[in-house]
């Protein structure tokens, strides 16, 4: 694992290295059908089921832009707070491989669909700008599968024309921690746009990662290596740190740097030259002659930006004002729009006595362990927001304590139980009738005068002996508040 | 009926139409005289008894009202036909059999004609002689052992021997009108995105062009008038309101002005291309053209600039004939070298030397210098026609700078036959529509074409003033059966 390290500079006898890193991001848009074509995008499919002729890339197959992609491409700009661009141009990158059926990918070289914008990160001490040089549309090649049969290689051409967006970061990060933050900020906005789902384990979200280092202080970029295809976030961090840590010992031993496209063993934990600079493929991009310049106006754009919800950042900024949330508790609670949507239908059902502080801690405390525990989405939660709101609530107005609650909160999980009923059900009611208190302490202190008198003499430690004494007897119901002030009084 | 063969696609229909002939009656005459005419190879795949049976099948409830009511029809092997092989004259495509059909064949067949077969073409039309076909030489029906033009030069041979009554081909530098000229007969390539080019075997895609071909110009516009459609599947067609150009046809040109660009007399032009030329534009004042000296000064650098940016196009879109998913596959060692022996193998030389030239005016380094300047060039030269538009109505050239050649003359000599398309690049590149019409002969008795260049989406506008000319120059093609023993 990486240490933690927020400044992650390494150093070496004389010199303290500051690292440099870049992201290109490759997203696969939610569609339903591909980038040029109508076949199914569904993941997990039976191979070469999901296969159209253009896909498959027959003689005489034209492309046909989906407007449904080219529209996800300009909120996913728009919630990157990106300059859209009117017109764009879709190239051809020419190279052979098993897995490309045209001998082509069509993608977006000189004139992307959208050109610089901005991602906001949230460190621990403070946020942080990263720059986004642009996106562009393309498609995803097919896959060459190996280890199948013993002679060849088998290839499934379902992921072939997928579109996907490549958003190429600004070499503006500088640790790993921030190259976390930086994925998760990404993934966060796609998802509140609805426009790539940032699932990494079906590789809806891989990224190639540009690494240099500098001499802290220094201006000039070093020389850059690309690390190919990481699609775990982990992952990320560790290549980052041995691809560094490589580059230092390299420049520390008076050897100069390869710019070169590298490969990472998640085994060994360590890169891999794949090419060097010599041997990259000329890709002879030219404008694709099949497909007309890609031209949106003004009013497309525009209607785009009506239908756009509110992102991660206004949310968050909505809820330090309108709930007076912490920074950190709204960071944790508009990560995910599904933990925002939920924590806002709480705040919703607790109504007018409202207390945003159990709200929190009960959602980022409780129902986060029970999710984490139970592996599920917060949309699956076994309590409803609407229940869980019901629960804190009863805490708030005294009908039960928050030992109780935790109880209640364990029963609730079987079938999104109302807490009302399992509270009245099982008798849990605080007990908080100061008659009845009274009567349950004189009873106590009756069985016990030995220990009262100790506590008379100064032995001040039994008091809690009588405060437990009065939960046990109570079955945990009495309202603790009372049962300290009644026997104070009465000792 | 005793002549069938001869007789123009208007007259067929008219006579089906009457019922003076059946669709049976007419497909056997063509399927008959198609079965004598081996020798012209104008065919890659018959499809005959096919054809026999659609037409029986059509007579027994004929549909009167299509435009092409129970015509057999032979198409160029470039369209991708259902169920029928297609192979754009390579041995890379040598048993592929299509699952689906170009839009144009569709629109064709949608109008009740009868496919006869897939007629003979330069592999992936890249040629003009018909020579690069991995299906061997299309002979010439005008003369033995003479070249019938090319890419389309099986659909050529065919339409001139009467295999078939009309056929389409396509155009991509001028395979269309430089084999009709090669040929006496009338060729039509359309205005870029006038026909879809779905289906079609891509050559270089913003080039490529289908049309129709024909003994007459009636029976072109015919043909046009079908096979031009607003097509989705093609991003580049294009939607805009498509005349009934055969009824709209129409003889009067008067007061029609008709350019005549002076940097299309080249150097080393024979003398009776010129004196042809002469004769052209007498014919059209005699239609009552007016006649007005143009100049399009970027003519000379039409050909260099076809020469990058088709290669170029072509290199991409023939990468998809790989050995991996369809098509003529080579054992090799791995993937490299069955890429290497698949296509060392699966394409012929002519192929392989446009790819070559492709590949490298797309390199790093060559891009800007070759590709990059190209396209800037490309624009010049489409800014030349729309600078002359301003003032004409059409355009008139010479379709060839010789008529046909004997085989073998030129193969070995790629920049000799690469002139051959010195008059019809420019038309290409500049995405106009252009028809060659048969407009004399030359000392041999060989026919040599008049091209007609027209404005964008302007195909009425040529197909009359080739209609009215037409008439004054009443050409009459001397075609003996020599190959008919």
């Amino acid at each position: 694992m990486v240490k933690s390290n927020p400044e992650f500079l390494i150093e070496r006898k004389d010199n303290i290295y500051e690292v440099v890193i870049g992201l290109e991001v490759h997203a696969q848009v939610t569609s339903n059908s591909k980038l040029f074509s109508s076949s199914s995008t569904k993941f997990g499919a039976e191979p070469n089921t999901q296969v159209s002729l253009v896909d498959a890339a027959f003689p005489g197959m034209l492309p046909v832009i989906n407007e449904f992609c080219v529209k996800q491409a300009i909120k996913t700009g728009i919630g990157l707070r990106a300059e859209i661009n009117k017109r764009s141009v879709f190239d051809r990158k020419n190279y052979f491989y098993a897995d490309l059926p045209q001998g082509y990918q069509i993608s977006q070289f000189k004139y992307p669909i959208v050109g610089e914008g901005t991602v906001v990160l949230d460190m621990p001490d403070g946020q942080k700008e990263v720059g986004i040089e642009r996106l562009h549309l393309e498609q995803d090649a097919g896959k060459s599968i190996h280890d199948m049969d013993p002679q060849n290689t088998l290839v499934d051409l379902n992921r072939s024309g997928v579109a996907l967006m490549e958003i190429v970061s600004k070499p503006d990060l500088r640790t790993p921690d921030e190259v976390s933050a930086y994925i998760k900020k990404l993934r966060s906005i796609m998802r509140y746009l609805g426009t790539c789902d940032g699932n990494m384990q079906e590789g809806s979200l891989r990224a190639d990662v540009n690494v240099s280092v500098r001499l802290k202080d220094s201006k000039e970029l070093g020389t850059r290596c690309e690390i190919k295809n990481v699609n775990s976030i982990k992952f990320m961090q560790m290549a980052i740190n041995y691809e560094a840590n490589r580059q230092v010992d390299l420049i520390e031993e008076g050897k100069s740097i390869d710019q070169e496209t590298r490969l990472f063993d998640t085994k060994k934990n360590e890169t891999r030259s794949m090419r060097s600079k010599e041997d990259a493929h000329d890709y002879r991009y030219f404008p694709d002659p099949d497909l007309l310049p890609l031209e949106v106006t003004d009013e497309f754009v525009e209607k785009l930006k009506a239908d756009i919800p509110e992102l991660p950042d206004d949310k968050k900024k909505r809820f330090i004002d309108e709930f007076k949330v912490s920074a950190y508790e709204a960071t944790i609670l508009v990560s995910d729009i599904e933990t925002a949507k939920y924590f806002e239908e709480v705040v919703a059902k607790m109504g007018k006595n409202r207390d945003m502080k159990l709200a929190v801690n009960w959602i980022t405390g409780e129902l986060f362990a029970v999710l984490n525990n139970k592996n599920l989405e917060i949309s699956q939660s076994p309590i409803s927001a609407k229940n869980l709101a019901k629960l804190i609530n009863l805490i708030k107005n005294g009908t039960i304590s928050g030992k109780i609650a935790k109880t209640i909160f364990e029963l609730m999980m079987d079938g999104d139980k109302d807490p009302q009923i399992i509270v009245e059900e099982k008798g849990l009611k605080q007990q908080s009738d100061p008659k009845a208190l009274e009567a349950l302490i004189d009873k106590i202190i009756d069985d016990n005068r030995e220990k009262a008198i100790e506590y008379k003499n100064g032995k001040e430690k039994l008091f809690g002996f009588f405060v437990g004494q009065a939960m046990k007897v109570s079955g945990g119901k009495a309202n603790p508040q009372l049962i300290n002030e009644i026997l104070k009084k009465k000792l | 009926m005793s002549n069938i063969t001869s007789q123009s696609l208007t007259s067929l229909v008219k006579n089906i139409k009457d019922k003076k002939l059946s669709s049976e009656e007419i497909t056997k005459s063509f399927v008959d005289r198609s079965e004598k005419s081996k020798e012209l190879n104008s065919y890659i795949t018959e499809d005959f008894s096919n054809a026999i049976e659609k037409a029986k099948k059509f007579d027994q409830s004929p549909n009167l009202d299509l435009k092409l009511p129970g015509i057999p029809m032979a198409v160029k092997d470039l369209f991708c036909t259902k169920n029928l092989r297609t192979t754009a004259g390579s041995k890379i495509l040598e048993n592929f059999i299509p699952t689906y059909e170009s839009t144009v064949t569709q629109n064709i067949w949608n109008e009740g004609a009868i496919l006869l077969g897939k007629l003979n073409c330069d592999e992936f039309a890249m040629g003009s002689s018909n020579e690069t076909s991995f299906y061997g030489n299309v002979q010439n029906p005008i003369d033995k052992d003479l070249v019938p033009g090319g890419s389309s030069g099986g659909s050529a041979s065919a339409v001139s021997g009467q295999l078939t009554p009309i056929t389409i081909g396509t155009d991509t530098g001028g395979s269309i009108r430089q084999p009709a000229s090669f040929t006496g007969t009338v060729g039509l390539k359309p205005t870029y995105g006038s026909c879809s080019r779905y289906g079609i075997v891509a050559f270089a895609s913003s080039l490529d062009q289908a049309g129709p071909m024909a003994q007459n110009v009636e029976d072109c516009a015919l043909l046009q008038e079908v096979i031009s459609t607003y097509d989705t599947k093609d991003s580049t067609s294009t939607e805009y309101k498509r005349n009934h150009y055969s009824k709209e046809l129409n003889k009067d040109i008067k007061g029609k002005k008709i350019g005549i660009p002076k940097e299309y007399r080249v150097d080393g032009m024979p003398k009776e291309i010129e004196e042809l030329w002469q004769k052209g534009i007498q014919y059209a004042k005699d239609c009552g053209a007016e006649i007005i000296d143009i100049s399009l000064p970027h003519t000379s650098y039409a050909l260099p600039t076809y020469y990058i940016v088709a290669p170029a196009e072509a290199s991409s879109n023939l990468a998809r004939y790989d050995g991996v998913k369809y098509g003529f596959r080579a054992k090799g060692e791995n993937l490299i070298d069955m890429y290497e022996k698949t296509r060392s193998e699966g394409f012929g030389a002519e192929v392989q030397r446009r790819i070559m030239i492709g590949t490298y005016v797309l390199s790093s380094g060559y891009y800007d210098a070759y590709y990059l300047k190209a396209q800037k060039v490309r624009k010049l030269i489409k800014n030349d026609f729309d600078e002359a538009y301003k003032k004409v109505d059409a355009i008139l050239t010479p379709s060839t700078p010789s008529s046909a050649f004997k085989i073998g003359e030129k193969k070995d000599d790629p920049v000799s036959m690469y002139l051959n398309d010195i008059f019809t690049v420019p038309v290409n590149l500049a995405g106009l529509p252009a028809m060659s019409i048969p407009a004399g002969h030359d000392a041999n008795g060989y026919p040599l074409g008049l091209q007609i260049i027209g404005k964008a989406f302007d195909e009425q506008g040529i197909l009359n003033i080739s209609y009215a000319m037409e008439d004054k120059i009443n050409f009459k093609n001397k075609i003996t059966d020599w190959w008919i023993k």
